[in-house]
């Protein structure tokens, strides 16, 4: 097919063509543009070269704060869930009758998950007369000021992430179901127990897959709004105060688009970085099947 | 607006082994099927309590959800519906969910329609350059939106769509999120070109091709598409939390964040109420199309 026309393929794509020029490129340069300017939107941008990545780095003591918010919740959610993800699907890859309802069972909680709707019943499970609270002293335990002490509070947080395993779940099930069942059976005539065979044969074979949803979860992950904005609103003393919640109070609400624009831009770098430390040591330990590098 | 940069690793092909294999797989001893079991029930119920209590509580009275963390309601009441629909604004839910729609119909279809011509031209055609822009598409799979917002918003607020609907669809017109192209794509090239072809050699042009034939094989990956993004339109908030600022435009996320700030602070029925309600639409999605999200999800791989 094609063949006909050189520029026919042009005209198909040239939707994604017109909306990654108006809506992707020129946002992104712009605002690399302006994360070098002052601009309040009533006057035109000012530039200001490095200033703002300058107060950023040197002076300003929320950004610090909310960096190392950011880095925690990052670093404790996206490993806790991928293991969570993984360890549940190891133990759903079997012939267990009802297996669907579990995954369903599993699953909609990460569809439903990132919904205003959760974060509001999570403020509410967790509250000082909630759900959580009234199961605790039911046991006879003492009740939790989940909200009020800044340790807890970021943890509220990232429970609400651990719960939507189930997407990354479903990711390395699929997976698992597709490796080579004659690897199991040759390991095992070979004497190997199910903890060999799971790391030396399950563990490397899915390799890929790992690499994908760390990737994926840690991009997202660093971009968590919801939940923080509704459940505590950055609070107690911005114990849950994400960057992303920074970068909306200085753009939206304090119309410093400047100073935002370039708190953007370094949360964008930090996860370029990451992305990129990935890829390159990805080449270290994802196993890629018929790759002869190994 | 949705933070979906996500991509698929494995192919539709890795989907037929598996099931080819199931027999083969060694059934667990008794034992082992207990524990497992008892794993997996424990963690579901754990799971899904706090979705069951969510319901249970929006029926009970105010006085009742305080004394009980056991979710069947005693005296079932609507009471917590009546007086949460009536809202604290001039409005009733009503208008908000009208409003949600106002936004999720105009982009689910213009997702649907081009994401498919763009996968299919990147998937059935050679063009100049269109090795780069491909590389370009996946680049900005990975690419968060936490870049591109502020200006996009300076963009909009220029051509006065500021407080309207507009920002919220328009540019998934254009194919925006590179995600739902790639899984097509990916999909596309699973599908034989016999049928395309011979449908040429009849004499159809390339549209007719992909009207007659690419997209009634591409179904299944098109509704999964629309409900993808069905579900994550539903969620969005920070996008009409930046565009959309009187009550009357409010879409459902954005109403039940102000019944929060606004609603007397012991009256959890009414907030849980609309919470649930707020819930229903994707909730009664996904049971009717669950097989389309799994699917799409095993093969695509999307983070939720």
């Amino acid at each position: 097919m094609g063949g006909d026309n050189r520029f026919l393929g042009l005209w198909y794509v040239s939707p994604y063509l017109i909306g990654l020029v108006l809506f992707t490129m020129f946002p992104f340069l712009a605002s690399f543009y302006l994360s070098f300017t002052d601009y309040d939107l009533l006057t035109a941008p000012e530039w200001v070269g490095l200033e703002n990545y300058e107060r950023l780095v040197t002076r300003d003591r929320t950004f610090a704060k909310s960096l190392r918010v950011t880095l925690t919740y990052v670093f404790t959610t996206v490993p806790l869930k991928l293991c969570f993800a993984l360890f549940i699907a190891v133990v759903l890859n079997y012939r267990l009758k009802g297996i669907g309802l579990f995954r369903t069972a599993y699953y909609v909680p990460s569809i439903l998950g990132g919904s205003i709707a959760i974060a509001v019943l999570w403020r509410y499970i967790f509250a000082d007369t909630g759900l959580v609270n009234m199961i605790i002293t039911g046991f006879g335990g003492e009740p939790v000021n989940w909200f009020g002490d800044p340790g807890n509070a970021l943890f509220t947080i990232t429970l609400l992430r651990v719960w939507q395993f189930g997407s990354a779940m479903v990711i390395f099930l699929a997976a698992l179901q597709s490796v080579d069942k004659s690897l199991y059976e040759a390991a095992s005539i070979d004497g190997a127990g199910p903890w060999k065979i799971f790391r030396h044969i399950t563990l490397p074979l899915i390799t890929p897959v790992i690499f994908f949803n760390l990737i994926m979860q840690t991009v997202q992950a660093f971009q968590e709004f919801n939940g923080p904005f509704i459940i505590t609103n950055g609070g107690p003393l911005r114990s849950t105060y994400l960057l992303p919640l920074y970068i909306y109070e200085e753009a939206f609400q304090s119309f410093d688009m400047g100073y935002a624009s370039a708190i953007a831009w370094i949360l964008f770098l930090i996860i370029m970085t990451l992305t990129l430390v990935a890829f390159w040591s990805s080449k270290k330990w994802v196993y890629y099947a018929g790759d002869k590098r190994n | 607006m949705v933070d979906a940069t996500d991509m698929v690793p494995a192919t539709a092909a890795s989907r037929e082994p598996a099931t080819m294999l199931a027999p083969k797989k060694k059934r667990p001893s008794r034992a082992g099927a207990i524990v497992r079991y008892g794993l997996l029930i424990v963690v579901g119920l754990v799971m899904i309590y706090p979705l069951l209590w969510l319901i249970g509580a929006s029926f009970k009275t105010n006085q009742e959800i305080f004394s009980t963390p056991w979710f069947w309601p005693q005296n079932p009441t609507f009471q917590g519906y009546i007086d949460g629909w009536q809202t604290s604004t001039p409005y009733t839910f009503g208008r908000f969910f009208f409003n949600s729609l106002c936004i999720v119909v105009p982009k689910v279809i213009g997702t649907a329609v081009s994401s498919t011509l763009v996968a299919y031209g990147f998937a059935r055609f050679d063009f100049p350059g269109k090795k780069l822009l491909f590389g370009v598409l996946i680049a900005t799979l990975l690419l968060p939106d936490v870049v591109t917002r502020i200006p996009q918003y300076l963009l909009f607020r220029e051509l006065g769509w500021l407080d309207t609907f507009l920002p919220l669809f328009v540019p998934q017109w254009f194919a925006w999120e590179a995600f739902f192209v790639f899984m097509l794509i990916q999909f596309l090239r699973a599908i034989p070109r016999e049928m395309e072809e011979a449908a040429r050699v009849d004499g159809a042009n390339t549209m007719q091709t992909l009207i007659f034939i690419v997209v009634p094989m591409l179904k299944p990956a098109i509704i999964s598409v629309c409900l993808f993004q069905f579900m994550w339109t539903m969620n969005d908030f920070l996008g009409p939390l930046i565009y959309i600022s009187s009550v009357e435009n409010y879409p459902i996320s954005l109403a039940l964040r102000l019944a929060i700030d606004t609603t007397e602070a012991f009256n959890w029925n009414e907030i849980l109420a609309m919470t649930v309600l707020a819930l229903t639409p994707s909730l009664v999605v996904f049971f009717i199309a669950q097989k389309y999200f799994i699917e799409g999800i095993a093969t695509g791989g999307v983070k939720g």
